[in-house]
């Protein structure tokens, strides 16, 4: 007989984290412009660059506060886009890739500027008994990293936990919980099963939770 | 069901792919383990954070006009320099 629960806090959060619909930022992707940009078109890369740019700015300057180092993002990832466009299949929209591409940059940029390391998988995993019990009991947050939105603080340590993870980790989680890719178009992306695509964010969300614990539990405020 | 195993159904349960008689066995679970509904609660938070704190929606772009034009010329030439 199943009990009565004591504490339902969790109600009406299933399918809060869906990847939900797509919504796309651009209107670009079209075969037109992508035969054009393979072509060398100087004028359709001018337009990508001039349409693209202010968002790609946008966000190189929120992960890393200097403005130098935003800009040297984005013209890195303009240059890995032209590097990469013959095999660019265009399954994703050519600015969500550009957009994509610029984060990976400005976090990896931030990792170095911090001297931060990548962290290993193994260490990320949360630690259970051979019982199944959790060998150190998961502790309450004091506070909420969705106010990372408000708080800058908040939101570079984020950046920062984000930047240290793995690279198959921090693909996956780009593709599905920021871009909204559902499984398979996200695994198609990847060149990966939708099994192991599956598998792949549940331990980097379970490594992101472990890198944030420590900083966000009760006792540590 | 054990506190890992209930870790492994997480992202199932949240996504409500779970069917009805696990669900049920997942939150008589939870209703007992504070540790794993403080787990699950955290895991929930650290998928929104990192959605919120850069969803492109969520950017705004800067004004066009704010993009310094050396950084397009930068790019434009850097551009013609690659693909020479």
């Amino acid at each position: 007989m199943v009990r009565p629960l004591r504490f339902p806090p969790w109600r009406g959060t299933r399918g809060a984290i869906t990847a939900g619909v797509p919504r796309p930022i651009d209107r670009f992707g079209d075969e037109e412009l992508l035969e054009q940009l393979r072509a060398g078109d100087e004028v359709a890369f001018a337009r990508l660059v001039h349409d693209t740019s202010p968002r790609l700015l946008a966000v190189a300057r929120r992960i890393l506060k200097d403005e130098h180092d935003a800009q040297d993002a984005v013209q890195e990832s303009y240059l890995a886009v032209v590097r990469e466009l013959g095999g660019f299949e265009g399954r994703s929209k050519l600015s969500s890739w550009l957009y994509r591409v610029t984060v990976n940059n400005a976090l990896m940029r931030l990792r170095k500027r911090k001297r931060l390391a990548e962290r290993s998988a193994d260490e990320l995993e949360p630690g259970f008994l051979s019982t199944g019990h959790w060998s150190a009991p998961a502790q309450r947050w004091s506070r909420s990293p969705e106010d990372a939105a408000a708080d800058g603080e908040l939101r570079e340590l984020l950046f920062e936990k984000i930047a240290e993870l793995p690279a198959d980790y921090r693909d996956i989680l780009l593709l599905r919980d920021v871009m909204r890719l559902d499984t398979a178009e996200a695994s198609a992306q990847l060149g990966i099963t939708t099994g192991a695509a599956k598998v792949r964010l549940h331990r980097a969300r379970k490594a992101l939770r472990e890198l944030l614990d420590p900083h966000l539990r009760e006792e540590a405020a | 069901m054990t506190c890992k195993e209930l870790v492994d159904f997480l992202d199932d349960y949240l996504e409500d792919a779970l069917p009805e008689g696990q669900r049920c066995v997942f939150e008589h679970h939870l209703g007992d383990c504070p540790p794993c509904l403080d787990y699950l609660e955290s895991y929930r938070r650290t998928v929104q954070a990192a959605r919120a704190a850069l969803d492109p929606d969520a950017v705004e772009p800067v004004p066009a006009c704010e993009v310094p034009p050396q950084l397009i010329q930068a790019i434009l030439r850097a551009r013609r320099g690659g693909s020479e």
